[in-house]
């Protein structure tokens, strides 16, 4: 193998083309490969909207709706819960709702369309778990003397308040999304459609 | 050898080599006279290996990767999962060998590769054995990983949303590749049947490969031993190391003696203790899958919390970019960083023998700190020691010694006060 022979140009570069050639072959297989990982037609066809109804919805009250397979949190907040929200209001890292984590018309101090009706998709925006309500408030709640009420994700423990807002410092680094959602009826709500889209 | 069954091994010896293959890695290949202890654990996860794909092979014969509900409202995978344990005929003990399995292996991984700590294993010329090794372990963690998604119980689900999330912490390209690894927008159906795909043939062909990679590379520069020197520095006349043995038969004896050992303590908590006090099977997996409700306190399996405690320690955005993508930098990093040992250690000696304090006590440190950040991984974020002692801060104060033990070792594993090496094993 140590001879020396000189390298036939013409054919080298014939070599070099099949490879390439070859190359282009084989990426263009791994397409469909890759595409078969992706969503289905039957996943993304699985995002309807979900129409709930929350007239036995007390104030203080939460419940669990299924929209696109995730949890979606409907929370009928009294003033007092209301309240604590000013209070938070130094203490989480998005106060305002600048990061668009919400539709425009849920950027606002309670982050809902009504004020004590929070709609808000319950899967922590750290890594995915869905957070606790924890709507105790001080030691009761297990949280932390001066607990304002809100929730603790158990994975990481990121908390947020009752508006769904991030506390500071935490693993989360936004606040829980409020997802699409209009008013029907007075205690009617379609999630997952607002009519803008 | 009868003539006959001679005339049968020389022909094929003309077509494959046998013969010279058993010579090579069994009959004549030298490995150092001293092994002690420590040098059971390469050929018990060999063992482990072998019995999770025994094991494995049977369990798909029953199980469902189907996350549709049946007509009693359960999870077809659990559900199948529950009709191997309660109606396949000696379902219930296979499956017990997996799942312990499971754990053994990473039992005895983590101790072969605490073996390469202590001798030096991973030093020139075995870097490469060292890089396979580091591939296997991260492949061994896939693995563990998937396949903790199949029984479809609580943490399966969870535990699974979390690892996966972990991805779309990645800038950029990171929420699309989450969705990539799912096939959907949230843990599901398509999820469950990707991950078996993976469990069951593409991580076990790549961890098979790596593990021919990982002995062949092995057998290419010859074993270490307890004292860190060169066996093939000093060879006799016949030019076989002087302090060498034949593996086979001096080393396969004493491996069965180890085989036997292992399988005692296996047997044990596969008929005792399978779910081995919440750690091998945690108890909330033995809830269907809820994908709208996380349990109250959910953790890792024992083999990852480590490393889980690495991801939990950053709380704090970088340079613009949020905290938790560096949790899984971190978390990453705290497995990557193992593969360049071999470049950061920069002692005289290979041995802890012949080491110096330094080395000694930040070893000892280090395997501290390993234990107490696994500890504090199996924890609610909010435990503190005897109540007082707040484990968040202790977990990154570890974390980053953890890091430092790395990242330091060529100052400090310099600067130690090492004894000099023997010419040959001390025995």
């Amino acid at each position: 193998m140590s001879v020396d022979h000189k390298v036939d140009a013409g054919r080298r570069q014939l070599l070099l083309a099949t490879s390439a050639a070859g190359g282009v072959a084989v990426a263009a297989v791994a397409v469909p490969f890759v595409g078969s990982l992706t969503p289905s037609e039957r996943a993304k066809a699985a995002g309807a909207p979900v129409e709930v109804d929350i007239s036995k919805l007390q104030p203080g009250q939460m419940m669990t709706v299924e929209w696109r397979g995730k949890p979606v949190w409907i929370i009928n907040r009294t003033k007092e819960m209301l309240d604590s929200l000013k209070k938070t209001d130094g203490e989480v890292s998005d106060p305002n709702s600048d990061k668009p984590m919400q539709p425009e018309y849920a950027k606002n101090e309670t982050r809902s369309i009504k004020p004590e009706i929070l709609v808000a998709v319950g899967i922590c925006t750290h890594l995915g778990c869905s957070p606790s309500d924890k709507f105790k408030t001080g030691p009761e709640s297990g949280v932390s003397a001066d607990w304002p009420g809100g929730f603790l994700c158990p994975c990481h423990g990121s908390t947020f308040d009752l508006a769904g807002r991030v506390y500071k410092s935490k693993p989360a680094p936004d606040n829980l999304e409020i997802p699409p959602h209009k008013y029907l009826a007075d205690t009617k709500i379609l999630i997952g459609d607002d009519g803008k889209a | 050898m009868t003539t006959k069954a001679q005339a049968v091994l020389d022909w094929v010896d003309e077509r494959f080599p046998l013969t010279s293959s058993i010579k090579g890695h069994l009959t004549e290949y030298y490995a150092p006279k001293n092994f002690n202890f420590w040098y059971f654990f390469g050929s018990l996860a060999l063992l482990v290996l072998v019995i999770q794909i025994v094991t494995g092979i049977f369990l798909v014969m029953h199980y469902k990767p189907d996350a549709s509900l049946n007509a009693s409202g359960v999870p077809v995978a659990f559900a199948s999962v529950e009709y191997i344990m309660r109606d396949v005929p000696g379902g219930w003990i296979i499956r017990y060998m997996h799942s312990t399995g499971a754990s053994a292996f990473f039992v005895v991984v983590y101790l072969h590769m605490f073996r390469g700590l202590l001798y030096g294993s991973y030093r020139k010329p075995r870097e490469l054995i060292w890089i396979f090794g580091t591939l296997i372990f991260l492949a061994l963690m896939a693995e563990a990983f998937m396949g903790y998604l199949l029984p479809w119980g609580q943490m399966s689900f969870w535990g699974a949303q979390v690892i996966v999330n972990l991805f779309s912490a990645i800038p950029v390209i990171g929420p699309d590749l989450s969705v990539v690894i799912r096939g959907d927008f949230v843990v599901s159906d398509a999820t469950l049947n990707r991950f078996f795909s993976f469990h069951v043939i593409a991580v076990p062909l790549i961890l098979i490969g790596l593990v021919v990679a990982h002995i062949v590379a092995l057998h290419e520069v010859g074993s270490n031993n307890p004292d860190g020197v060169e066996i093939k520095k000093k060879k006799g006349a016949d030019g076989h190391p002087l302090d060498g043995i034949p593996f086979h038969p001096y080393y396969t004896v004493k491996d069965i003696v180890g085989v036997v050992g292992f399988l005692i303590v296996f047997s044990f908590i596969v008929f005792f203790a399978p779910e081995g006090g919440g750690y091998f099977l945690e108890f909330n997996n033995f809830v269907p899958a809820d994908p709208l409700k996380t349990p109250p306190h959910i953790a890792p399996v024992w083999y990852f919390t480590p490393f889980y405690s690495l991801l939990r320690a950053m709380v704090w955005p970088l340079l613009g970019i949020d905290a938790k993508f560096w949790g899984v930098v971190a978390m990453g990093g705290g497995v990557v960083i193992i593969a360049f040992l071999p470049w950061l250690d920069r002692s005289p000696v290979k041995s802890i023998r012949y080491r110096g304090p330094i080395y000694k006590s930040m070893l000892t440190a280090f395997v501290i700190a390993f234990f107490i950040l696994g500890f504090l991984g199996t924890q609610p974020p909010s435990y503190a020691f005897f109540g007082v002692i707040p484990g968040a801060p202790v977990a990154q104060l570890l974390s980053l010694f953890y890091f430092l033990f790395f990242l330091t070792m060529p100052w400090w594993s310099k600067i130690d006060k090492c004894k000099p090496e023997p010419d040959r094993v001390t025995g």
